[in-house]
């Protein structure tokens, strides 16, 4: 099923809830001045629920990973509004938005990010530190995320003892070990095989789409288009359409 | 956090050995080589220090310094007597004599000739090193004809071969024999040559012959007065120069560092140690920043404030600094204590007061701080949307 940009975008399945994880309006975001001046998100206005994955598509340079920046409250739009789990992160402060993240906002990263110096526990237990938690609590919390990842053999491995796949699923418990409302997650499969990739969406979906939790997943990847349970597709930083695909997914 | 920035510290053994290398290289350097300036001027004051008893020096008013002998008339002697305040007041010889060996060599010595106080009518010598540090034999022994005292130094340096000590070994200095009755420990000169003791009618005697025999008047200031009045006190009704021995002391040091090149020359391997230090872990710590920028950026992304990436920086130069200064400082320290155990044929320049390991921390601190404000920079700059790029 496809919609139009100016239809609702909100289709719920019947896990969600009726509201908005993610809501942007007008939001626009220009990078330099003057002839070096680029418009990365233009006039952009979306509204991702909870209970979703929602995949963001697009050819390069098309804004994706501008407006997953804006969405995370890693940069701030030019113009427009942005309103993440009910906070309106265009009038956030610095430090309030810092602590926001923190609490609120699961990460994955492309080249997964791990600390090597760190064990595959202790780094999914970062989020847990990050927020004040004791070490050997956070470390057992992280040990137990890591357990239903399938990683539960591999707790005091180091990144570089582990697989590509195996590392991703690392910075995938670490992106749940607090439990965010919102996971962020930046070309997950891009630095994996077909197999390791469809396996760590496969994943995502199932420990990480809650009827309270938002995904967002920045994609290249069409192998692994079949798990999203929206798709926007963006070009030359504006959405160009947004396809519901329930009932189209695998099982 | 601060756990993880450890972990993220010394996860990289060779960058995090590579900056402790550098910073505890540049506090050896420093350390050691302040230590041997240090030492170096305070082997200077040497006889300054050697003297006991007399809290005042007075000397020709063109002196600058304790080997700077400009001998004065008899007659001084009389006048800084008469000198309200002064307790009592000797000559003391200081000169050079050349002392001819048994092997036919000759050898350069520093000759100090002691006069009596007969004022309380002991009798004894005054201006010679204490009692407690007399190796072999007694101030008395002085007393002897041609007596001299030796000092420790200079006994091995002369008769290596010949320790331990044998009283009636004899010099011959200016064509006069000069018999060895004891030893003494002396502080460690300058110029490194033997000490010999002797009474001041004897070392005018061994010294070339000079219209004039007194370099030096040592006084003892009355009770109640203050060494510094007397020094005042002199060079008013005298015209010549009176220091306590804490003002020769540093009017020494200040001759040699203002007319010689010594402090330039340690002063510049000094600051060597320290711009190395500077750029071995300060580009270290850099490189290592600049390697962990991704996983710092996601520190940041996931909710690490930049006031605890400074915390966590910080403490991460802290560590490297506090390993690096004790390795550092306790190598320069481990080098004194070496040389002075194991070298027995040169005298020790090697002083390491509190104020050396003081000065280094400061560098030391100096130098981690210009490290981590390098990374600092870098950190505080990077948008942690840099992780999503």
């Amino acid at each position: 099923m496809t919609t139009a940009i100016d239809e609702p975008l909100v289709e719920l399945s019947s896990a969600a809830t009726t509201s908005a994880a993610v809501r942007l309006r007008g939001v626009s975001k220009v990078f330099g001045t003057g002839d070096t001046q680029v418009k990365a998100l233009d006039d952009v206005s979306v509204e991702l629920p909870y209970g979703e994955m929602v995949l963001l598509v697009g050819p390069s340079g098309c804004g994706k990973t501008t407006l997953i920046s804006v969405v995370a409250g890693l940069l701030d739009p030019s113009a427009g509004e942005v309103e993440v789990l009910g906070k309106n992160l265009t009038k956030m402060w610095g430090g309030a938005k810092v602590k926001f993240r923190g609490e609120r906002i699961g990460f994955v990263f492309q080249q997964y990010n791990l600390l090597p110096a760190l064990t595959a526990a202790e780094n999914a237990s970062v989020p847990l530190l990050i927020a004040g938690w004791d070490r050997k609590k956070a470390v057992e919390k992280a040990s137990h995320i890591l357990a239903q990842v399938g990683l539960g053999s591999k707790l005091k491995s180091y990144a570089n003892q582990l697989s590509g796949g195996q590392q991703q699923r690392v910075a995938i418990a670490r992106a749940l070990v607090h439990d965010p409302q919102l996971l962020v997650c930046d070309e997950p499969t891009a630095a994996l095989d077909g197999t390791s990739g469809r396996t760590v969406m496969g994943l995502i979906r199932q420990v990480a789409v809650q009827p309270d939790r938002a995904v967002v997943v920045v994609t290249h990847d069409s192998r692994v288009y079949d798990f999203g349970d929206r798709i926007v597709t963006m070009s030359d930083g504006k959405v160009e359409k947004v396809e519901s695909r329930h009932g189209e997914r695998p099982a | 956090m601060f756990w993880v920035a450890l972990r993220m510290l010394t996860g990289d053994r060779a960058k995090y050995l590579g900056i402790v290398f550098g910073v505890s290289f540049a506090a050896l350097l420093m350390g050691q080589q302040m230590a041997i300036f240090c030492g170096l001027m305070r082997n200077t004051t040497s006889q300054i220090r050697d003297v006991e008893g007399a809290d005042v020096w007075v000397m020709d008013r063109s002196v600058q310094f304790v080997d700077d002998v400009k001998p004065m008339s008899d007659n001084k002697l009389l006048r800084v007597r008469g000198v309200e305040g002064v307790a009592w007041a000797v000559k003391l010889y200081k000169g050079l004599g050349k002392a001819k060996l048994a092997d036919g060599n000759y050898q350069q010595v520093i000759l100090l000739g002691l006069d009596y106080d007969n004022k309380d009518g002991a009798g004894r010598v005054v201006g010679q090193p204490r009692e407690d540090r007399i190796v072999v034999g007694r101030w008395e022994d002085l007393d002897q004809p041609d007596a001299v005292f030796l000092d420790e130094f200079g006994w091995r340096y002369m008769f290596g071969q010949e320790i331990p000590f044998e009283p009636g070994r004899s010099l011959e200095i200016n064509n006069k024999r000069a018999n060895i009755v004891g030893l003494v420990k002396c502080n460690p000169t300058f110029q490194t040559f033997p000490i010999l003791y002797t009474k001041f009618a004897s070392a005018i005697q061994y010294a070339p012959p000079e219209p004039k025999t007194l370099p030096f008047i040592l006084v003892k200031s009355q009770d109640g007065i203050t060494p510094e009045e007397v020094c005042e006190r002199i060079e008013e009704s005298t015209g010549l120069r009176a220091k306590t021995n804490n003002q020769f002391f540093w009017m020494t040091i200040d001759y040699y560092l203002k007319r010689t090149g010594i402090p330039i020359n340690f002063g510049i391997t000094v600051t060597l140690g320290f711009v190395v230090g500077c750029a071995i872990a300060g580009q270290t710590f850099y490189l290592f920043t600049l390697e962990n920028l991704k996983q710092f950026g996601s520190l940041k992304a996931m909710g690490v404030s930049n006031l605890r990436i400074v915390g966590m920086v910080m403490l991460q130069a802290l560590v490297v600094g506090v390993i690096g200064y004790g390795l550092g400082i306790g190598g320069a320290a481990g080098f004194g204590v070496v040389f002075e155990k194991f070298v027995k044929t040169a005298p020790s320049a090697f002083y390491f007061g509190w104020q050396i390991p003081a000065i280094t921390a400061g560098a030391v601190f100096l130098i981690i701080t210009v490290s981590a404000l390098m990374s600092l920079k870098k950190l505080l700059f990077l948008e942690a949307g840099v992780v999503f790029r």
